[in-house]
């Protein structure tokens, strides 16, 4: 039909998200030239993109099932502190620190997942209290174990190589490539296989998901699962990236995270979204953020541009959403 | 004379110390319609949710061709062939026609770990399956169910349920949120289902809908039938009657009579 029309392309949800990168792409080709289109400006922005998009893609989902993790924000110095004590205080091996990083992402997003389920909190409430409650373990047990906040990690061989290594001439950070990857695994499961669907229905009516008899309980489960587990990870690498680990910072994931996914055309309340969309809302992210060192701005004016980018994606995408919505291929379709 | 499809014998439900349902038996047949009237808080969304394996029924006993059956969660209800389509759809607004119909039982091509949402196979059986319930309107599965009509999302809802197989088809309020033509939408398709020999089970509380397409009809006042008649055997003003709580009614207007009788033909002063 007129799918491969240019109406057709608007109406889908990343639209919004295509227009804005362009957009983006332009203003900063304009006052900064072509050199962060260059491989070493390419490198700044595409490490900033991978280690945000490996995040941002479950809170996509998530926030696509109808709910939202800003727990991310602790799981990732929770992760790099862990591979960091258990592999460079302890001394113990890099994988039991890789393993129990990750194992810890699994655990407290059972506890989410099973908070939001059992108790029908919303997940912004739950998870502001894990966001605290994470932070406040990773602080407290730090310095009761090492008695500093800031923990040296020394990483040799394949655990360096695939978790925390420069690749491709020593610009780009492994996490690119795994970026690149687990969108690709993402964007089968979302939008080919047969579950993504589930994922929609459960984010537009979860009552009638259910009753569709979709498993939404272990659904829900699984998304927050998937998001805490992908923040240790990001958390895990850096350590192992940069050879030490901080209690604090991570923060900066939560917000950063939000606004890729929603530049990424996903709506806030569920049901709608691409991860195809959040994939290009993170670059148009990393490049905003990165993009103001190649022009001659000072660097404190990219939060302005990104609130205005926020907006307006959010208008954009809210247009098109209506564009999607009554379009009929002949009379009748009313929004 | 064959069993009726579904049926609740003295089902009683309370919540703790709140009784909700009394001694409720009904039967639906293949092939009718049953309308279940009743106001507000008489106990009918309660009803249709024992019906549905929702809720368990505190006693009594439900019936499925004439054999004893527990329905402990939906989904034991859907496999039973019971399908619920709730006032608003059971649909998902910002889906396609196609993935929205097919939600839970996707249709996939392809092998393995790489089996494939068929997107193609998907809107061409939905799209055919609502325009099979007179819908024509509807031709392109890619379109978003938000951008339908009331009425066209209700149709919709109901060929989804009836294409899985349903035997029992409990409608919860389809036209109470609908104008008059849309409405009439979906009376023709509970017609339709009707002929199609399902058991529908239509829950209103606008009895002109229900005389439209009811074959029998039952009256729910405070968790119990007070009223299960034939279609033709009573008038719409006995219904309405009997839906706003009759006896009560009856005695209102009683009361009203005795006071202006004693009071030189002045009405009560209303209550402040």
């Amino acid at each position: 039909m007129s799918s491969i029309s240019f109406g057709g392309l608007l109406r889908r949800p990343e639209a919004g998200a295509a227009l804005g990168l362009i957009a983006v792409l332009i203003f900063f080709a304009i006052f900064g030239g072509i050199t962060f289109l260059k491989p070493g400006g390419m490198a700044s922005w595409l490490n900033v993109a991978a280690n945000l998009g490996v995040i941002a893609i479950p809170l996509g989902l998530l926030m696509i099932a109808g709910e939202l993790d800003i727990s991310v924000g602790a799981m990732v110095p929770f992760g790099a502190m862990t591979v960091a004590v258990i592999s460079g205080h302890y001394g113990l091996p890099i994988w039991l620190g890789v393993a129990m990083a990750l194992t810890f992402g699994v655990i407290v997003g059972l506890v989410n997942g099973f908070l939001v389920i059992k108790t029908a909190v919303p997940s912004l409430i739950v998870t502001l209290g894990s966001l605290f409650a994470v932070q406040g373990i990773v602080l407290g047990l730090t310095v009761l174990i090492t008695k500093s906040t800031s923990v040296a990690l020394a990483t040799e061989g394949p655990a360096k190589l695939i978790f925390g290594d420069f690749v491709l001439g020593g610009q780009l950070q492994v996490m690119v490539l795994w970026w690149l990857a687990l969108t690709a695994l993402y964007v089968f499961f979302v939008h080919f296989s047969p579950f993504g669907n589930w994922i929609f229905a459960m984010g537009g009516d979860k009552v009638s998901a259910r009753n569709a008899g979709i498993p939404t309980d272990r659904l829900t489960m699984i998304l927050f699962v998937l998001s805490s587990t992908s923040a240790a990870f990001v958390g895990m690498c850096q350590a192992i990236l940069y050879n030490s680990a901080q209690v604090a910072g991570g923060q900066s994931f939560i917000f950063n995270s939000i606004i890729a996914v929603v530049v990424g055309g996903v709506l806030l309340t569920g049901g709608f979204g691409s991860v195809v969309g959040i994939f290009l809302g993170t670059i148009t992210f990393a490049v905003v953020t990165q993009g103001i060192y190649y022009t001659d701005f000072d660097r404190n004016w990219s939060s302005l541009i990104i609130g205005i980018l926020l907006l307006a994606a959010v208008l954009m995408n809210n247009t098109f959403r209506k564009m999607a919505l009554s379009y009929a291929p002949k009379k009748g379709g009313k929004a | 004379m064959t069993a009726p499809i579904m049926a609740l014998r003295g089902v009683n439900k309370s919540f703790g110390p709140i009784d909700v349902l009394h001694d409720i038996t009904l039967e639906v047949r293949a092939g009718e319609v049953l309308c279940l009237l009743g106001d507000n808080g008489a106990g009918k969304s309660t009803l249709i949710k024992i019906m549905s394996g929702v809720f368990q029924p505190s006693s009594g006993a439900i019936e499925m061709d004439g054999v004893n059956v527990t329905l402990p969660n939906p989904r034991a209800a859907s496999e039973k062939g019971v399908a619920t389509v709730h006032q608003f759809g059971g649909t998902f607004p910002l889906m396609s026609i196609g993935r929205s119909f097919f939600v839970g039982v996707e249709p996939a091509k392809g092998w393995g770990p790489f089996k494939v949402y068929d997107r193609k196979r998907a809107n061409a059986i939905a799209v055919k399956a609502v325009q099979d319930f007179g819908i024509t309107r509807i031709d392109d599965g890619d379109r978003l169910v938000g951008g339908l009509s009331g009425g066209e999302r209700q149709s919709l809802a109901i060929a989804r349920a009836v294409h899985f197989g349903a035997r029992v088809l409990i409608l919860d309020e389809p036209t109470a949120a609908l104008g008059v033509k849309q409405a009439t939408h979906v009376l023709r398709i509970v017609n339709e289902a009707k002929k199609r020999g399902l058991a529908v089970v239509f829950i209103t509380h606008q009895v002109m809908h229900a005389m439209a397409v009811g074959d029998h009809f039952a009256v729910l006042i405070r968790g119990a039938v007070a009223a299960d008649f034939k279609k033709g055997e009573k008038t719409r003003e006995e219904i309405t009657d009997l839906m706003a709580g009759g006896a009560s009614m009856a005695s209102l207007e009683a009361e009203i009579e005795g006071y202006m009788a004693s009071h030189g033909g002045h009405p009560p002063q209303p209550a402040e």
